[in-house]
């Protein structure tokens, strides 16, 4: 059959002004990636913060940008990054080139966020990371600016400071055990996963301990995913450790609490244990969490600042669990990224850029303010410490995930006493008590 | 220290035993490499996980059901994926290989990749010359052992471990004397599937239950064999033990380098290989030719 030539015509022109008008019916959206481990808790944090982020925005209509209003779409993207860095730097291209989105959110294993961070500078997008810790992350924007200048941490603070406000966690908890047990010399065994983000922190830590008054034992590095680690359990209990410094993000830290528990190692745990941030943490370990105690960002009935209930409690309502960091892309979506575009008028990358790395602003997790390096160059990083961003102590006690610090915290001489509204005592496992009580 | 590197070594061993033994029987009897045998210990996990936690069944009855449910699932893999190109066995490696993906994507689209766990049988402690060792950790050392006494039995006692012994010393001549060989590999495959069900029934309530937890096992179980000899079941009794201790000596005396157990047991392996190209006890290929 043949087509007549003006039916051909008008195929060809609608054919034209699909693909003329398509994109430009797309552009009313603001699109976000947001790019996670998808099936795993990380990435579902990422995606549940970013949900609730953009329902907010568009049941208000969306964003002024200039004189047009846009609503936020996302665009959830798989990284996959626990199992295949190939997967992730796919994920990150697919984002950009075919999903052709406009900033980017996410990102949990520093080795996979480093590759996606190029991939997103390649093509001069926003990425606000919201899962690796690693400083050479934002360290790159110092020595760089002109390629990295896009990137921005939006949670958690570098490496450096987590250790740091773990160290702050075993004075306290060391001191309680002085006071308690009258301990003189509270030994500390180091137990840290094989990942690149934890390897400033055992450096760190080997230096910081003695300075504190407390005795490194021993380092022991299991594997992030081992399965089984009595024998290391055994170890840390000959060497004879009254707590044990933890730096798990995987499945080990589940393993090592039940084992632990199991087993009545008699030391405190105290350090960051992603696992233990959870609420599925207890009956992950059986029930042989009890008294772990771990860095976090939230915590039921604990309240950093005004807006902490507000998002804590929509999270708990919407998706059943206390929100994780990995969720701050709620807070880097509603008082980052919308505030800075309709500030700007425009979705232009530069130019937020400029203004988001000046700004400061509250959200549910602290006050946020970018920091630079000594050298005044622009870090991107979070600024840490009291006013700013602390984050959480909290410790499992009896099945409920307490907060427990800062409870009466001195960051400094002269100034004033911080705690948070919601922290209750720290408590020692009674079998440590028992094993160490004169 | 040497009897906490004994205690760890034996029940690491154990466990290994019982995965290197289900895979080196029906590689000895039907010559297929079932890349998938610790896939089947990963369901069989899940499934434990969903009888006790959601559906409050006690551990016990939930181990069983999960062996019989995976040794079923076993069997119909094998007639519909293995079966019909048992003879290439490089198809063999590549479909089973295929089917534990398929089976870890299953679980992460049902389960999602949480860490999910089972609980102990028996919850507690022995302190043994000062060294802890959970009950949980004693019962799976001893129902492994069992296990692995009811294996050898049967492969010792009964007429069907004297077919599978013969199939596995030559496939022809069983066939000749009135056996049916296809029927054995079956057979085989079924025990084989079963023993790893058995495993994930022993360790679930000691491990974190996730699905990529067949992929550590897999390279170790592989080791195992190799090192003990392919095929040899009592080569992978050794092996297995061997790598145990290697593991457990790893972590107390290089604490740095704990997450080197892995690379370092393998290492022995490579050892061992050098020395003895067939394994310890395995058949040296001239005089299999």
């Amino acid at each position: 059959m043949r087509i007549p030539k003006f039916l051909l015509s008008i195929l060809l022109i609608a054919c034209l002004v699909m693909a003329v008008g398509l994109p430009a019916y797309a552009a009313k959206t603001i699109k976000i990636g947001v790019i996670g481990p998808m099936k795993f808790v990380q990435g579902k944090g990422h995606w549940n913060g970013a949900t609730m982020a953009a329902e907010e925005i568009n049941a208000k209509g969306g964003l002024w940008v200039g004189k047009k209003k846009m609503k936020i779409e996302l665009v959830k993207l798989d990284s996959n990054e626990f199992l295949s860095m190939t997967d992730a730097t796919n994920a990150m291209e697919l984002a950009i080139t075919r999903h052709k989105v406009d900033f980017l959110v996410g990102g949990f294993r520093t080795e996979a966020v480093l590759a996606m961070q190029d991939i997103a500078m390649d093509y001069k997008k926003i990425f606000i990371g919201c899962g690796a810790a690693h400083p050479q992350l934002c360290t790159r924007v110092a020595k760089d600016y002109k390629r990295y200048k896009y990137f921005f941490r939006g949670t958690p603070f570098n490496s450096m400071y987590l250790v740091k406000t773990c160290f702050i966690h075993m004075a306290t908890v060391g001191g309680i055990m002085k006071k308690v047990l009258g301990i003189p010399k509270v030994k500390v065994a180091i137990v840290a996963e094989k990942a690149v983000w934890v390897d400033p922190m055992i450096a760190a830590a080997k230096g910081f301990i003695p300075k504190i008054g407390m005795e490194v034992v021993g380092v022991w590095r299991p594997s992030a995913v081992a399965t089984d680690v009595t024998a290391e359990l055994s170890a840390i209990q000959r060497s004879g450790a009254h707590m044990i410094f933890t730096t798990f993000s995987s499945s080990v830290g589940i393993t090592f609490a039940r084992q632990a528990g199991e087993l009545k190692i008699p030391a405190v745990q105290v350090g960051i244990n992603v696992e233990a941030q959870k609420d599925g943490f207890w009956e992950a370990t059986e029930g042989m969490a009890n008294y772990v105690m771990t860095m976090n960002t939230y915590a039921r009935g604990v309240e950093t600042n005004e807006l902490t209930p507000r998002f804590v409690n929509a999270y708990i309502k919407r998706f059943g669990e206390v929100p994780t960091y990995t969720a701050d892309t709620y807070q880097v979506i509603i008082y980052n990224l919308a505030p800075v575009i309709e500030e700007a008028g425009t979705l232009d990358a530069d130019k937020l850029v400029a203004i988001i790395e000046n700004r400061e602003y509250v959200g549910p997790g602290g006050k946020v303010k970018y920091m630079k390096d000594a050298e005044g160059r622009h870090l991107h990083d979070l600024t840490w410490g009291p006013g700013y961003l602390t984050s959480l102590g909290v410790q499992w006690q009896d099945g409920k995930l307490k907060g427990v610090w800062p409870n009466r915290w001195k960051a400094a001489k002269g100034v004033p006493e911080i705690t948070y509204k919601g922290v209750v005592p720290y408590k020692i496992a009674p079998w440590v008590i028992e094993k160490y009580k004169k | 220290m040497i009897l906490d590197i004994i205690t760890s070594g034996l029940i690491n061993g154990s466990v290994y035993a019982l995965l290197a033994i289900g895979f080196s029987l029906i590689y000895g009897a039907a010559r297929i490499v079932n890349l998938a045998h610790t896939a089947f210990y990963m369901v069989a996990s899940y499934c434990i996980y969903f009888a006790t936690h959601k559906m409050g069944v006690h551990p016990v009855a939930a181990m069983l059901v999960a062996i019989i449910l995976v040794t079923m699932i076993g069997l119909v893999c094998y007639q519909l994926f293995i079966n019909p190109i048992r003879e290439h066995e490089a198809a063999v490696l590549i479909a089973t290989i295929a089917m534990a993906m398929a089976m870890q994507e299953i679980m992460l689209i049902i389960f999602t990749g949480d860490y999910l766990s089972v609980p102990s049988l028996v919850k507690g402690y022995l302190k043994i010359i000062g060294v802890k060792i959970a009950y949980q950790q004693l019962l799976t050392f001893g129902v492994a052992l069992l296990i692995l006494a009811g294996v050898w039995s049967l492969l010792k006692k009964t007429r069907v471990g004297l077919a599978i012994r013969s199939t596995a010393q030559d496939r022809e001549v069983a066939n000749l004397m009135g056996m049916n060989e296809s029927r054995v590999a079956m057979i085989t495959m079924g025990v084989s599937v079963g023993l790893a069900a058995f495993a994930g029934a022993v360790v679930v309530p000691l491990t974190v239950v996730n699905p990529h937890m067949w992929m550590h096992p897999l390279i170790f179980m592989l080791a195992i064999v190799v090192l003990g000899g392919l095929g040899s079941l009592k080569g992978s009794f050794a092996g297995a033990y061997i790598l145990g201790f290697t593991e457990a000596s790893v972590v107390f005396l290089i604490p740095l380098g704990a997450f080197l157990k892995g690379s370092v047991a393998l290492s022995v392996m490579i050892l061992v290989l050098l020395i003895r190209p067939e394994g310890l006890f395995g058949v040296a290929f001239e005089e299999e030719r």
